[in-house]
């Protein structure tokens, strides 16, 4: 059933492809990469049925709500933008009818009928049928026709078979769909800037995996669910994420123990990566991704980076690195992680801040420093007894025992 | 025993019940402390919020509990006021309000020098847009109108009332939901702010909640601690925030299914109060099923609660919050439907629990009623 007591009801979804239409001879897995994404983000929706094209990907909504498809479909990468979509068989008195049913249904003032002829061989070209079409509603309707800027624009894809009557076009996420473009490893903190790092680096089409270092009972149980809460934010953009917890009491403490104080945190940072590289090996990560910004806190100096990078060969990939926290803060907000970031918990790079910490460090004075203790057993424990957790998009941490209450 | 007064309260929902007992006995910790249990109590209320908030298409932050929905509407109109009141220090409500709501608005008129305008209602109970553009100001900065009246049972259009004072004025619009929540469309989408009740849906007394939306701000009465947003101090009552959420999910999904049965029932006590004589029905039938007012001419509303209750049946006659003055139905009144029927007035509220068989009973029980001491 398209109507309903003369109500307008989508039956479809259209969706644009997005950056890949340009990307040759790739396209083929990119179009069944998205297929898969926009399947797996949608699961919770049984009914939907979907088709592929070559440049459209159809979705049938078989009576499930357009809204709260939208509402997921808009976070999944690698689609330019969507509609809502009527499906009528190719004839033009069906076009016609629907069209002006769709323009009654509108309260706006001034419309715009735009038409595209797939099936080149329907008699009418796309001219005549915004003719015919925009002759019913001005005979029928108060609307008037604007097509500079108008309010209500109707859009019809004729294919052979199949017409496709359409309203406002939704604006998709954009990017590349996550996965075409490998994996990464992402420093998770806790703060404001990774979950951005996060968000941006799914958007180039790379799936990510998630380390986090917690140093009990420095840091709390509470910081530790509230990088959850931040992992399952941004999961919604790739559908699953793993996320690693580091036991790193030991090693933090060894440093502090062992090295000259403004350096900890340099040392620590360089524990870090070479932690995260050993999991990039493991789980087959291409790269280390980060929240690091120039010049945003001592460790984040270019002079920073130099020696606390030399500890690793893979690419570490900084997608905030020249941004002003104001504009971190706006993505963050565009993505809903910024209020779970700024509750305030202790991590483990505010615990030991050391009061006069080393903005220019020297690679030099690092390894000095670290030359007094091997730490190489400390290293290769927290590998070892890293804690893997998997986070879904709206997890409800610890609520699966509870089912009953709700 | 025939309970007939669902809309004044209505009986504990066995799986929320359960559910609350769980809550009680499990997770007591303050849901503000760092421990585990504290943390605990703190995610469940957190996930109820988030149910609360998908269910009812909010966003999560919109969502603050309070003690019942008198307290939500307090805080709702009290705490708008105070914050707003440099805008303008004017309000409009309507004549057929809660109590809840026309207290407030007095001590506001009274108390602290605000200016209200109470609009009327027609004969169906209804306010009319005419009215409300008539009242509106300039310095108007807040309306509060009822979705469903607890007395008639008269559902308004808020839709078009709230898209009236957006489009028109700078005020804010409060909605109070109470008797419609399970029972009727909410039209959240059109108003900032609304208030809801648990008790009225099988869940638990001391339950309510206020819907503020993002953009607007509130001071709050209970100055104390960091508890929802500052807005209303004091420790969490988290379980019953918690079972809040069960509950709304059990009303919402079988709303359409029960509403249905309960419009069967009304047609069917609307029919058999039409055969009897001096009764004059006085809820329209366009308003919510769940709710039936009538007069009967010829015995007052006291000594007909009287009679019935002396039968075994639980019916009001006017809003159960001001039952402890003369029996008087100032919405009645309001309504223009004379003092004869204002002050003659039954309200029979109705559930998916009750049996046509009570029905009968009770039409059997007013026919005697009406037959042993009719006066005039």
């Amino acid at each position: 059933m398209t109507i309903k007591s003369d109500k307008v009801v989508y039956n479809h979804i259209l969706v644009r492809y997005g950056e890949l239409s340009t990307k040759g001879k790739n396209k083929k897995d990119f179009i069944s990469r998205l297929l898969h994404n926009v399947k797996n983000a949608l699961r919770e929706f049984p009914a939907l049925t979907y088709e592929k094209t070559h440049d459209r990907l159809y979705i049938m909504l078989n009576g499930e709500d357009a809204h709260k498809v939208s509402d997921l479909l808009a976070k999944v990468f690698g689609i330019s933008s969507f509609s809502f979509a009527i499906k009528v068989p190719s004839d033009m008195e069906e076009i016609r009818s629907m069209a002006l049913k769709v323009a009654k249904n509108s309260d706006a003032l001034t419309f715009k009928i735009v038409s595209r002829r797939s099936f080149k061989q329907f008699p009418l070209i796309s001219d005549e049928i915004n003719r015919a079409v925009a002759a019913d509603i001005l005979r029928q309707t108060e609307l008037k026709v604007d097509v500079h800027d108008p309010q209500l624009r109707i859009q019809i894809e004729v294919h052979q078979f199949d017409t496709y009557i359409m309203i406002n076009t939704i604006p998709g996420a954009g990017g590349y769909p996550v996965g075409v473009g490998g994996k990464a490893l992402v420093m998770l903190s806790g703060g404001i800037d990774s979950p951005v790092a996060s968000y941006l680096t799914m958007k180039r089409g790379v799936a990510i995996e998630c380390i986090h270092y917690a140093s009990p009972p420095y840091t709390s149980k509470r910081a530790q669910e509230k990088v959850l809460q931040l992992a399952a934010k941004v999961a919604g953009y790739q559908g699953h994420i793993r996320v690693h917890i580091v036991p790193f009491t030991e090693l933090q403490l060894a440093i502090y123990k062992h090295c000259d104080e403004s350096y900890a945190i340099t040392i620590m940072r360089r524990m870090m990566y070479r932690i995260a590289q050993r999991v990039c090996e493991r789980q087959n990560c291409l790269a280390i991704v980060n929240g690091e910004s120039i010049g945003q806190v001592a460790s984040q100096t270019l002079e920073s980076m130099q020696t606390i990078n030399q500890v690793v060969q893979i690419p570490v990939i900084r997608p905030v690195v020249t941004m002003d926290k104001l504009e971190i803060i706006d993505l963050a907000k565009h993505i809903d992680t910024y209020d779970i970031s700024i509750q305030p918990f202790e991590d483990c790079c505010t615990i030991f801040t050391p009061k006069n910490p080393v903005t220019k460090p020297t690679l030099k004075k690092a390894e000095k420093l670290e030359s007094f203790f091997d730490f190489e057993p400390l290293v290769e424990a927290c590998v070892e007894q890293i804690e893997t957790i998997n986070v879904y998009p709206g997890t409800k941490f610890s609520i699966e025992e509870n089912a009953d209450l709700f | 025993m025939v309970y007939l007064d669902y809309a004044a309260t209505t009986p504990l929902n066995d799986e929320v019940l359960n559910a609350y007992t769980k809550l009680l006995k499990q997770y007591y910790g303050n849901s503000d402390s760092l421990h585990a249990l504290g943390r605990e109590a703190a995610k469940l209320m957190e996930t109820a919020r988030e149910q609360i908030s998908d269910l009812l298409s909010v966003r999560k932050e919109e969502v603050l509990f309070t003690s019942c929905a008198s307290e939500a509407n307090n805080l709702a109109l009290k705490g708008y006021a105070f914050h707003y009141q440099k805008r303008g220090k004017h309000l409009i409500t309507t004549a057929v309000e809660h109590s809840s709501v026309l207290h407030t608005m007095e001590q506001l008129e009274k108390q602290f020098g605000f200016e209200v305008s109470y609009l009327p209602v027609n004969e169906q109970g209804k306010v009319e847009l005419e009215s409300l553009k008539q009242a509106l100001r300039k310095d108007t900065i807040l309306v509060s109108c009822m979705l469903v009246n607890n007395e008639s049972g008269a559902i308004n259009d808020i839709s078009v009332l709230a898209d009236y004072v957006h489009a028109f004025s700078r005020a804010a619009f409060h909605m109070d939901g109470v008797q419609g929540l399970g029972k009727v469309e909410l039209p959240l989408d059109a108003v900032d702010m609304a208030t809801f009740s648990a008790h009225k849906i099988y869940g638990l007394k001391g339950s309510g909640l206020l819907i503020k939306k993002q953009h607007v701000e509130l001071l709050p009465l209970i100055s104390a601690g960091q508890q929802e947003q500052g807005l209303r101090g004091g420790t969490s009552n988290s379980p019953v925030n918690t079972v809040f959420a069960k509950t709304l999910r059990l009303a919402l999904e079988k709303q359409a299914e029960h509403t249905a049965y309960v419009k069967g029932l009304n047609d069917y006590l609307r029919e058999e109060l039409a055969k009897l004589d001096h009764i004059i029905i006085n809820s329209d039938p366009s308003g919510s099923p769940y709710i039936l007012n009538f007069s009967c001419l010829k015995i007052g509303s006291e000594i007909m609660l009287n009679a019935l209750d002396e039968r075994g049946f639980c019916v009001s006659a006017q809003s159960t919050c001001a039952s402890h003055t003369k029996a008087h139905s100032y919405v009645l009144s309001a309504m223009g439907l004379g003092e004869v029927r204002a002050t003659h007035a039954v309200r029979v509220s109705l559930s998916h629990l009750t049996k046509q068989s009570e029905l009968t009973s009770f039409i059997e029980a007013l026919k005697e009623i009406i037959h042993d001491y009719q006066i005039r």
